[in-house]
């Protein structure tokens, strides 16, 4: 094992140990903002797969998202809570297949067009859910009961309480980052980021472009599905908003600030977004405008996200600024 | 449905268009010469009639309004080229959309801050207020006919500046080959910088007009911005024909699908772009190897 090999593991390690500590350590309420802000870190690290190992600038991402949460809130009995064991997979079916369908028409078109095209299809998700009846409108629905880890009538996990729910977010994160790692470093994985890089070459090599990213994009919305199914089982409530395509911006720009050439870099971008809201948010009343102008300022400063500012302070590795310098490059003729 | 009717909802469907038509042209335009997809559009279009409502109630003439609002907003554009949109030129499209969805945030406070975030009504201009009676209990309000005429006219002399004059000329020049348009000593720098801001003026006028037959509300930009983005890709990205013509079939597609299919007319447009994407993914008049 090479030394900087050696020492991302140990910063990884450090991380998850500090990670398990954290409810411990802090009050009820940020054991819930950071299993929000992890919730939240999954949905950008799943976006991250299209966006910075596709090429793709999706901005459905949302849609997915959301309709796992209304998957949850439906599939909820009234007054009994529903079992996690069945609902979750129905609910990441449901997400897995609406992005295979909407994949299979968005992926025919290219650049701009496809970020015009995902854009509409978000909004007709939003839609479908705001102007039917069937689930609450554009009221949303609540989820009275959380659901609920039982086998055979008999409770293994009690996600009521914050810190058990906690853990079961740090849990299926932990699955997220080793799936999309093995994913990113596979085969697959290397056949679609040489269709980001050269889409020409990949093709005239034999990669089946349109298959690789179809299967990108079905995983990447399959998995948005378990984040959603835990925001909705953490809020007890779901609503249009959560599908809209303001949400699907504000992940784009978790995956911005946390660079798009690593699978965790999404999650660093998710903590820093939402903690600078939580600090905006008690501070200012007009934190939105404070925010468009971090956004704005961010995306003129920061290409590559806040990792440039550690090495515009410290001065980059010769290592670093390699990776840095195409990421750039190829972000352009993306 | 008798004929009447038929050709009264046919007339909501072209006066639909029409505006839809002046937005979609000022997007399609922006990204066909500058190559920037510019996701603030829609919030040029909501500002545009919070102007329409804010100067009328000021001066109390629409038409006051109507020339000011795009003034403003013309303006707006070229201080917004100068800060912002030229560092965006050659950046990617990410940098592109999450750079003017912070422009929306900012957009929208500043609303909030110069208007608040009531819901306002506008009244027409007083010589264009009343309706023409079409049967005994059926009339058509004067002022929607107006929108027709007049974004016709707006059509026509955009389609007359683009294909019969010197700046169309080079407008087209930078869509078609920018490379080449700039090697033969064409600034567009200067180019850019007008056709951001007539853009942006084409959106806030489009808000402008539809605020006397709809309500100004704060979200009204989102709506129209998705359905812009539609227009454009059914029309074909950079092409103003293209547009017209995505234009008038949403605008058809939504008011009969609202007659016909009430139920389901929210995701009828959308369902109309997957069949065009079907059939010619990069739009019904645009270029098919792009």
């Amino acid at each position: 094992m090479s030394m900087p090999n050696l020492r991302v593991r140990l910063f990884g390690i450090a991380c998850l140990a500090m990670a398990i500590a954290l409810p411990f350590c802090v009050s009820t309420y940020y054991t819930q903002f950071f299993a929000k802000a992890l919730i939240m870190g999954m949905l950008a690290m799943s976006l991250n797969l299209v966006v910075g190992h596709g090429g793709l600038v999706s901005l459905c991402h949302a849609a997915f998202f959301g309709l796992a949460g209304y998957v949850l809130a439906l599939l909820s009995p009234r007054y009994d809570a529903a079992s996690l064991l069945t609902t979750l997979p129905i609910a990441i079916l449901c997400s897995g297949t609406a992005a295979l369908l909407i994949g299979a028409l968005v992926l025919r078109t290219r650049g701009v067009y496809f970020i015009m095209v995902t854009l509409a299809f978000g909004e007709m998700l939003f839609f479908f859910f705001h102007d039917t009846k069937f689930a609450g409108g554009s009221d949303g629905i609540s989820i009275n009961i959380r659901p609920e880890i039982a086998i055979a009538g008999s409770q293994l996990l009690d996600l009521d309480k914050p810190m058990t729910f906690y853990f079961v977010v740090l849990g299926f994160l932990v699955g997220v980052i080793a799936l999309l790692t093995m994913v990113v470093r596979s085969p697959f994985g290397r056949a679609l980021a040489a269709a980001r890089d050269n889409e020409r070459r990949a093709r005239s090599l034999g990669f089946p472009i349109f298959r690789l990213r179809l299967t990108a994009f079905t995983l990447s919305g399959a998995l948005a599905g378990v984040a959603g199914y835990l925001a909705a089982a953490q809020f007890g409530f779901v609503a249009p908003q959560m599908l809209g395509w303001h949400q699907s911006a504000t992940i784009l720009v978790m995956v911005l600030i946390g660079g798009l050439r690593s699978v965790t870099g999404p999650l660093v971008g998710a903590l820093v977004l939402i903690g600078m809201e939580e600090v905006l948010k008690a501070h200012l009343d007009n934190w939105k405008l404070a925010e468009g102008l971090i956004i704005i300022g961010i995306v003129i400063l920061l290409p590559n996200g806040v990792r440039q500012i550690w090495s515009m302070v410290f001065g980059a590795s010769p290592q670093r600024a390699a990776e840095i310098k195409p990421a750039a490059a190829e972000a352009r003729h993306a | 449905m008798d004929l009447i009717t038929l050709g009264v909802q046919l007339l909501n469907a072209v006066q639909y268009g029409a505006v839809l038509f002046l937005v979609a042209s000022g997007l399609t335009l922006v990204f066909g010469i500058l190559g920037v997809i510019n996701l603030a559009h829609g919030a040029f279009y909501m500002l545009g009639a919070y102007l329409a409502y804010w100067i009328t109630l000021m001066t109390g003439s629409f038409v006051v309004a109507l020339l000011g609002g795009v003034l403003v907003a013309f303006i707006a554009g070229i201080l917004l080229e100068a800060v912002f949109v030229r560092l965006l030129y050659g950046r990617d499209h990410l940098a592109q959309v999450l750079l003017s969805f912070g422009l929306i945030l900012v957009i929208d406070e500043i609303r909030q801050l110069l208007f608040g975030k009531d819901v306002h009504a506008v009244a027409p201009p007083a010589w264009l207020s009343g309706s023409i009676q079409l049967t005994d209990n059926l009339s058509y309000p004067v002022y929607r006919l107006a929108i027709c005429v007049f974004c016709l006219m707006v059509a026509l002399v955009i389609f007359f500046v683009i294909t019969r004059t010197k700046i169309g000329m080079i407008v087209r020049a930078g869509s078609e080959n920018r490379e080449m348009a700039r090697v033969l000593g064409i600034k567009f720098d200067r180019v850019n910088r007008y056709v951001f801001a007539a853009g942006i003026a084409l959106a806030a006028l489009g808000g402008i007009l539809i605020a006397p037959i709809s309500t100004v509300f704060p979200g009204m930009g989102d709506g129209m911005l998705i359905l812009s983005f539609v227009v454009v890709v059914l029309g074909g990205i950079g092409s103003v024909a293209g547009a017209a013509v995505g234009a008038l079939l949403i605008g058809l597609t939504d008011t009969f699908g609202k007659v016909f299919f009430p139920s389901v007319s929210s995701i009828l447009i959308y369902v109309v772009m997957a069949a065009v994407l079907l059939w010619r993914p990069s739009g019904i008049l645009g270029r098919q190897d792009a």
